[in-house]
Order: C-alpha cells, then sequence, then structure tokens
C-alpha cells in the first residue's frame, strides 16, 4: 500500500505528464506524442490511487472492464465527420461521471455524519459538482442529439434515432417517476413531487419538434435562480440527500434549456463551452475529495474550452450571451432574396470549371459543413493532386467556424491525407485572394457572405468572412440558393464573376475531376 | 496554511497555466485538443475508484460511484483513443 505522500508525489507527476502531454499538442508534429505523455500520466494516477488503500475490487473492475470496452469500440468505430457528436457525448460522460461522484461522496459523508461531520468547502464542492455536471450531461445530450438531428426536428427518423431519442425520454420519466413514488413516504410530497417533475420536463422537451417555444428565455432565467436557491438550500442542510437529487434534476432541465434552442453555426461555441464544463465539473469533484490532480487537470480543460468558446464567438463577432439567449435570423431590413438574385445568379458546368483551371495559377479551396454531409474530403483531395501535378499552387482556406466544431475541417481533410500546412487559417489566407485565380467553396454560405463587410443592419454584420468574393473567379457549389444558418441571401452568389454549381458536393468534384482529366 | 487555501491556490495556477500552453495550441488541431482535453477530464474516475471500492461505504454510495467509474472510464478510453486515432492523420507535404 502507498504511502499518503507517495501518493501525492504520483498525483504530481500526474500533472505535470497532462501539462505536457498539451503543450505537445502545440504543434501536429509532436502532437501524437503529447496526447499518449497524457495518457501515461492517467494511467499513473490511476495505478497510484488502486495502490493507495484496501478496496473491495468487484464494482471497480466491472465499471473499468465496461466502460473500457464502450470507449474503445466508439473511438475505433466513429467517423471523422462524426466527430462532433462523439465529443459531445464523451463531455455528457464526463458531466454525468461528476454529478455521480459527488452524489456517492455526500451519501458517504452523511453515513459517517455523526463522527466526521462534512465541512464548508465539501458541501459547496458537492453542490457546485452537482450543478455544473447535470447541466453538462443533459446539455451535452441534447448537443449530440442535435449534431445527429434527431432531437427538435420535424422530419422523419431512423430507427436507431426512434430508439435514442424514445429511449432516453422514456428512461428519465420512469426513474424520475421511481424515484418519486419510493422516496414519497421519507421526502414528502415537496420533494419526491419535485424531482418527478422535474425529470419529466425533461423528458418532455426532449420530444418537442420545435427548437423553440413562447418564453423559454424567462424559463431559463426562472431555473437558474432556481437552482441557486435550491444549492444554498443543500449546503445549510446536507443532511437531506433528497434536495440534492432535486438539484440535480432542475439543473438537467436548465442544461437541456440552455442547449435546445441552439443548431447550425453556433453548435461550435456550445460543443467548446460543454467542453469547458465538463472540465470545471472535474475540478469541483476535485474541491469534493480534495484532490490535487483533478483540480489541476479540471482547471486544463475548463481553460482550453473557455479558450476554445471564446475563438468561436469571436469567428461569428457574437457574445457568448447572444449565442445562448439570443437568436439569429432575418432582421426586417434583409433584402429578400429574389432583390439579390433576380435574374444575376450563373449558373455552371463541371466542363466550364475544368476550363478555369487552364492558365489558373492559385486555387484556394473554402470547405464547409457542407463537405462534411457530403463525406467529400476524399474527392476533394484528389482534385487537388490532380491540379498540383498541373503545376497550380492549391490552398484551403478555413474559417474558424467552418463545420459543426472548432477544427472540424482540419481533421476531415487529415483524414483524406492533406498535408496539414495547405490549410491556411483565416487571417493567414484572406489576404492572398487577389492573388488567386479560383476560389471553390465548398458547402459553405454564411462565413464567405460579403454582407458582414458592407451592411451594418445585416444579422452577421461584423462577422469576420473568408474574402472570397475576392478571388479573380469564384466557383461556389452548393445544391440550391437556400440560405445558410443566418437565413440570408448571399449576394456573392450574384457577383459578376461568380460562378454557381448547383449539385452534391461529392458529385460536384468527382464531375469536376472527370473533366479536368478529359480537358 | 489552511487546506482550502492551498488547493484554492493550486486551482488559480493551473487555470493561469492552462491559458497559457491552450493558446498556443494551432486551429489546426483544435478538435484533437477538444477530445484530448476531454479524456484528461475524466480524471474524475480517481474519485470515483475510491468511492466505489471503499468498504465501509454504502451500498447506494458504491452503486453510484461504480456507474460514475463506467462514464469517467469511457471518457478516458475513448478520448485518448480517438485522439491518437485522428493526430495519427496529420501529415506535414512530402
Amino acid at each position: 500500500m502507498l504511502n499518503q505522500n507517495v501518493l501525492n508525489i504520483a498525483y504530481l507527476i500526474s500533472a505535470m505528464l497532462f501539462i505536457f502531454g498539451l503543450k505537445g499538442l502545440s504543434h501536429p508534429r509532436t502532437a501524437v506524442r503529447g496526447n499518449r505523455i497524457a495518457a501515461l500520466g492517467m494511467l499513473l494516477a490511476i495505478a497510484a490511487t488502486l495502490l493507495s488503500s484496501k478496496f473491495e475490487w468487484h464494482y471497480i473492475i466491472m465499471g473499468v472492464a465496461i466502460g473500457s470496452v464502450f470507449g474503445a469500440v466508439a473511438a475505433m468505430k466513429v467517423k471523422m465527420t462524426s466527430m462532433p457528436e462523439m465529443v459531445g457525448l464523451f463531455n455528457g460522460f464526463g458531466g454525468a461521471a461528476s454529478v455521480l461522484v459527488a452524489g456517492s461522496a455526500l451519501v458517504a459523508a452523511m453515513q459517517f455524519a455523526s463522527t466526521n461531520p462534512p465541512g464548508t468547502q465539501m458541501k459547496i464542492a458537492i453542490v457546485t459538482s452537482g450543478i455544473i455536471g447535470s447541466v453538462t450531461f443533459f446539455g451535452s445530450y441534447v448537443a449530440f442529439g442535435k449534431l445527429a438531428e434527431f432531437l427538435a426536428v420535424k422530419w422523419k427518423l431512423y430507427t436507431w434515432q426512434k430508439i435514442v431519442k424514445y429511449g432516453f425520454s422514456l428512461v428519465v420519466a420512469a426513474g424520475a417517476v421511481w424515484f418519486g413514488v419510493k422516496s414519497y413516504n421519507d421526502a414528502g410530497a415537496l420533494l419526491a413531487g419535485g424531482i418527478t417533475v422535474s425529470g419529466l420536463a425533461i423528458a418532455g422537451i426532449l420530444l418537442l419538434k420545435k427548437d423553440r417555444f413562447p418564453a423559454m428565455n424567462v424559463l431559463k432565467g426562472i431555473l437558474g435562480l432556481l437552482t441557486l436557491v435550491l444549492g444554498v438550500l443543500v449546503v445549510l442542510n446536507p443532511w437531506n440527500t433528497m434536495l440534492f437529487w432535486l438539484l440535480v434534476g432542475t439543473a438537467g432541465v436548465l442544461g437541456v434549456l440552455l442547449t435546445f434552442s441552439i443548431g447550425g453555426a453556433d453548435m461550435p461555441v456550445v460543443i467548446a463551452l460543454l467542453n469547458s464544463y465538463s472540465g470545471l465539473a472535474a475540478t469541483a469533484t476535485g474541491f469534493v475529495i480534495n484532490n490535487n490532480v483533478l483540480i489541476i487537470s479540471g482547471s486544463l480543460v475548463g481553460a482550453s474550452g473557455i479558450i476554445l468558446t471564446n475563438i468561436m464567438c469571436k469567428a461569428m463577432n457574437r457574445s457568448l450571451t447572444n449565442v445562448l439567449f439570443g437568436f439569429m435570423g432575418p432582421t426586417s431590413e434583409t433584402p429578400s432574396a429574389d432583390d439579390v438574385y433576380g435574374g444575376k445568379v450563373k449558373a455552371t458546368s463541371a466542363e466550364e470549371i475544368a476550363m478555369l483551371f487552364d492558365g489558373a495559377r492559385r486555387v484556394a479551396i473554402v470547405p464547409g459543413y457542407g463537405m462534411a454531409v457530403a463525406q467529400a474530403q476524399h474527392a476533394v483531395n484528389e482534385l487537388a493532386t490532380l491540379l498540383e501535378k498541373r503545376g497550380i499552387e492549391v490552398v484551403y482556406a478555413i474559417h474558424p467556424v467552418a463545420g459543426r466544431m472548432p477544427g472540424h475541417m482540419n481533421v476531415l481533410l487529415a483524414e483524406a491525407n492533406v498535408a496539414y500546412d495547405k490549410l491556411l487559417e483565416m487571417d493567414e489566407a484572406n489576404p492572398t485572394f487577389l492573388q488567386t485565380d479560383v476560389a471553390i467553396v465548398l458547402g459553405a454560405n454564411d462565413v464567405v457572405n460579403p454582407v458582414a463587410r458592407t451592411d451594418p443592419n445585416s444579422p452577421i454584420a461584423g462577422m469576420p468572412i473568408i474574402d472570397v468574393d475576392k478571388a479573380r473567379t469564384a466557383v461556389v457549389i452548393k445544391r440550391s440558393l437556400s440560405p445558410g444558418f443566418a437565413g440570408i441571401p448571399n449576394p456573392l452568389f450574384a457577383q459578376n464573376n461568380t460562378l454557381m454549381f448547383f449539385n452534391d458536393g461529392k458529385k460536384a468534384i468527382l464531375d469536376i475531376i472527370a473533366a479536368v482529366k478529359e480537358s | 496554511m489552511d487546506s482550502f487555501v492551498m488547493i484554492l491556490t493550486v486551482f488559480i495556477l493551473a487555470i493561469f497555466i492552462g491559458f497559457e500552453i491552450i493558446t498556443k495550441v494551432p486551429p489546426t488541431l483544435h478538435t484533437p485538443l477538444m477530445s484530448g482535453s476531454n479524456a484528461i477530464s475524466g480524471i474524475t474516475i480517481i474519485g470515483a475508484l475510491v468511492l466505489a471500492g471503499q468498504m465501509e461505504n454504502s451500498h447506494l454510495a458504491q452503486i453510484l460511484a461504480f456507474v460514475a467509474v463506467i462514464f469517467a472510464t469511457i471518457n478516458v478510453v475513448g478520448g485518448f483513443l480517438v485522439t491518437d486515432r485522428m493526430l495519427k492523420m496529420f501529415k506535414k507535404r512530402d
């Protein structure tokens, strides 16, 4: 058995390995090693913990075995295009683990309360961990459901989507009712009823087919206050563990409401924010069990999530409050699609695009979420390689909020073997568009809308965009003229030097490849 | 020093370190950063393991911690593996 000092030194080394590991992520060359160093830190922390005391092993072994199998299968099977869903789901698991550890610590503390009463720090930390963990878990489930397109949608669902959607609501509702009935005698009508109502509310909201309903923001405010009040009550009266579960339930409803109305281009912000929460929940758990390595690792993750959230908000020129409570959509001043497009849109063909490449020296590809949906990344790389063989320089210009999570496009292109030094950040790419002969926009819309620069009344006014309109010719590959997430028409499509290729992303690129080979 | 002030100090300093290192991560690695840091937040497993294994804890406390062990392990194992899988794809121009 390890002595307490040895254990703490092992934890210190783990924390250092996490820091070195994250430092490795500052360059693609050192990143693989960095991630492995961090994993080593985790292994050390777990091994040291298991050696630190005499344990009953059956729950530990079963839990680790089940978790490892699920984790490994998920990590090996997931498609790169589904990475946002996966990260969303994993954030949720982190949140759930924090809630459960806090609950377990509370139950255990109350068991020994007569001899060793819990201190103020522990009580506050349990409450914080419960709140953040629950918001993270339910918020992440909603984010997952929206990314996998089965929550708050009107269309018909696939079987697996139905199973997850209705199954989750059913489990939450049934659990809440069972828990309420079981604890009715001990806890009283108010607490038992409250827990049941919060569970039913979560289950009910998740079945809605629209992502907004009246008074939603008021409800968010009320629930936020209620959560705080309950939190204070739990700190004052920790003996009543039912009060803690009511707090978890209320925070859960809050988590669902906060993420339910968010979609499309706002998704990267939410994923980053939930990432930060999952870290902060771990930190709070560290305060519960007085453990430095939890506090340090949780803070690192919390800081990382906050930085990413901030970068994403800046990339949309919106505040976090605006993302969480606001609504992005056409205003009364937004010109209609007919005014913008009327008679000015030029459709093109693969052959015409192939001719554009004759004599071109520089081509920039601007990918958006559409590339992910169409799974077109491999085709894109094939086209780029073909053009490079003809002496054309090909680069990729990537907007920070392109896709559904930070860095989404980069991972997809890396999967398709595109070298990372060809992926230009927005600020790096923008000054080069004047020297770019052809800019190919693939499944992006709002992030290339010049209105952001020109019209101060537009909902995307001030948002930094990729200056595709400054290229000699812009080719936009898109299924139709339908608006993007902001719901406004894009004058780029009607510009003199813009050609529209109406097609599915992947098919379009394959057609262009065929046309280039023939010419 | 009071133990609370001690760990509060650790918390604040760790946040500073976090901001220092993470700002240096380039946008191209933001997705692996998220999945990797997510795996690190699975460190909650430490608390879950102890609570699940302590013999003197009540059955309820152990069961709650057992479920927490499952969730945290998914986070740790899944998070590090998927990050490794992603990072191996990032290559420089030949």
